[in-house]
């Protein structure tokens, strides 16, 4: 115990910086996937069926694949393969290839909630608004869009809590997230060795931080809970 | 002079033959019942008026002008389809309210956005929106709805929600009104306050076009009945004439069946 004590500001030190990396991919991969996510759903949906079969084989690829091996392939193709190593050494390229596996594996998953929600919403909310004389536009704007985003809250509520934990699957390319930084002290770091309780000590982190986005998203569920 | 000159309408799916040389015409002031059997082209015909489907073939005129001529189909822009489309009002079997507006939000939404396309939107902005919230509360008390303006759609009744989508028609004030089947998806308790509504609206002579299984209502509301039969019309003619005299055999078949039922 007293051997903790002593470990615990080296240790939390560590943890809070691989942390941060943590949230940094979280939230990239949120901007990227979020909208990136709009567009494939768009082009499943389009009326250019070499496009919708594009779209449609890229989501079944995605998502059809675990999200550790599309990691792998992003970050180790380049350079094995190809002899171009576009993502560079060091934790920089790291981060970026990990940002970019990310965002394409959430964004095929939105890309399906988005498609959803916007096939929830019956023909009808459309003709109504047509024989008031309203346009496409108008429709969209002032009818169906906040239809489709109370429809579409829960399921990527859902999608952005798995999200903080997939984050650890970057540890297989090296990445120095928290489970990175939490495994060093196994092996040796900083003067510490054989210290398994750091890496076990990271759930707490994920804990945390997932209760925070369950709060937040449960807030913005109920402000859209005024109408059916 | 008649309002609404329909004549020769066509319009298939697809191979199949849904409307049939459609032709009548339709007085200001007056109440057209569409009846018929389930198929026979009547919603159909409701949505070729509304614009929400093309007639193949046909004219369509509403105060002379022609809003729709098969044989001259012109490319029209969407603004002018919007423009033709305000000359009908539609209400829809199954309310289709927009259900993050209250009833009074239902009501103002296509007014307060046609508002903001007229020039002088900009300076006169306030009256403008107070005048579009008067009328639609007007028309909101007019439907028995007075205490329910600031209610949200699935807070309401089926009846009160049909009564709300009548209001919202009205407020863009069509020149023909049209039903489609308003009551089919109401039990027989909140049918009978949405008739009466249509009914108070006949008094006042508001030009309407309803198509309805509720065949008493149909005969006692209506100025003149349609029967329409696999995609055409099969007997037209004054609703004491089709009810109680019905000319072809077909309209007998139909009323018969009816007639047994109840």
């Amino acid at each position: 115990m007293e051997l903790i004590m002593k470990q615990m500001p080296i240790v939390f030190n560590a943890l809070n910086v691989g942390f941060l990396h943590t949230l940094q991919l979280f939230f990239i991969t949120l901007i990227g996937a979020l909208p990136l996510g709009l567009l494939i759903a768009l082009g499943t949906m389009s009326r250019f069926k070499l496009l919708s079969l594009f779209n449609r084989i890229v989501i079944w690829i995605v998502r059809g694949s675990p999200l550790m091996i599309q990691l792998l392939i992003i970050y180790y193709f380049p350079g094995l393969v190809l002899h171009n190593p576009i993502w560079g050494g060091g934790e920089t390229g790291r981060f970026w290839a990990a940002s970019v596996a990310f965002i394409i594996n959430y964004a095929c998953y939105f890309a399906e909630i988005y498609r959803g929600g916007i096939q929830s919403i019956p023909n009808g909310q459309t003709e109504a608004g047509l024989v008031l004389g309203m346009t496409h536009r108008q429709i969209f704007f002032h009818v169906k869009l906040l239809q489709m985003i109370k429809a579409i809250v829960p399921p990527i509520s859902n999608e952005i809590i798995t999200l903080v934990k997939d984050t650890s699957l970057s540890r297989i390319i090296a990445l120095q997230e928290i489970i990175w930084a939490g495994q060093s002290f196994l092996k040796g770091s900083q003067g510490i060795s054989g210290a398994v309780w750091p890496l076990f000590f990271t759930a707490i982190y994920y804990l945390v931080w997932n209760g925070i986005m369950t709060v937040a998203l449960g807030r913005l569920e109920k402000r859209l809970s005024y109408f059916k | 002079m008649a309002i609404l000159e329909v004549e020769h309408i066509q319009k298939s799916f697809g191979g199949t033959r849904v409307l049939e040389d459609i032709s009548f015409s339709l007085e200001k002031g007056k109440t057209l019942s569409l009846i018929g059997s389930s198929g026979s082209g009547k919603t159909t015909l409701l949505r070729c008026l509304n614009f929400l489907e093309t007639p193949d073939q046909g004219i369509i005129r509403v105060n002379g002008e022609v809003l729709f001529d098969g044989s001259q189909p012109l490319k029209q822009s969407a603004s002018e389809l919007r423009k033709k489309r305000l000359h009908f009002g539609l209400v829809f079997q199954s309310f289709n309210l927009f259900p993050q507006y209250t009833a009074l939000g239902n009501v103002m939404l296509a007014g307060s956005l046609l508002a903001k396309e007229r020039p002088d939107y900009k300076e006169h902005r306030r009256e403008i929106q107070a005048e579009l919230e008067a009328t639609g509360r007007d028309l909101l008390a007019q439907m028995g709805l007075k205490e329910k303006v600031d209610n949200y759609p699935h807070q309401l009744s089926g009846g009160q929600c049909q009564r709300v989508a009548i209001a919202r028609a009205l407020a863009l004030h069509p020149d023909i009104l049209c039903f489609d089947e308003p009551t089919s998806a109401l039990d027989p308790e909140l049918t009978g306050e949405v008739l009466r509504v249509i009914r108070e609206l006949a008094e006042r002579e508001t030009t309407m076009m309803i198509v309805t299984h509720e065949m008493v209502f149909a005969r006692d509301v209506a100025d003149t009945v349609i029967f329409m039969d696999d995609g055409k019309i099969c007997e037209q003619g004054k609703p004491l004439d089709v009810f109680d005299h019905p000319k072809e055999e077909r309209t007998k078949q139909f009323l018969a069946r009816y007639r047994e039922q109840r």
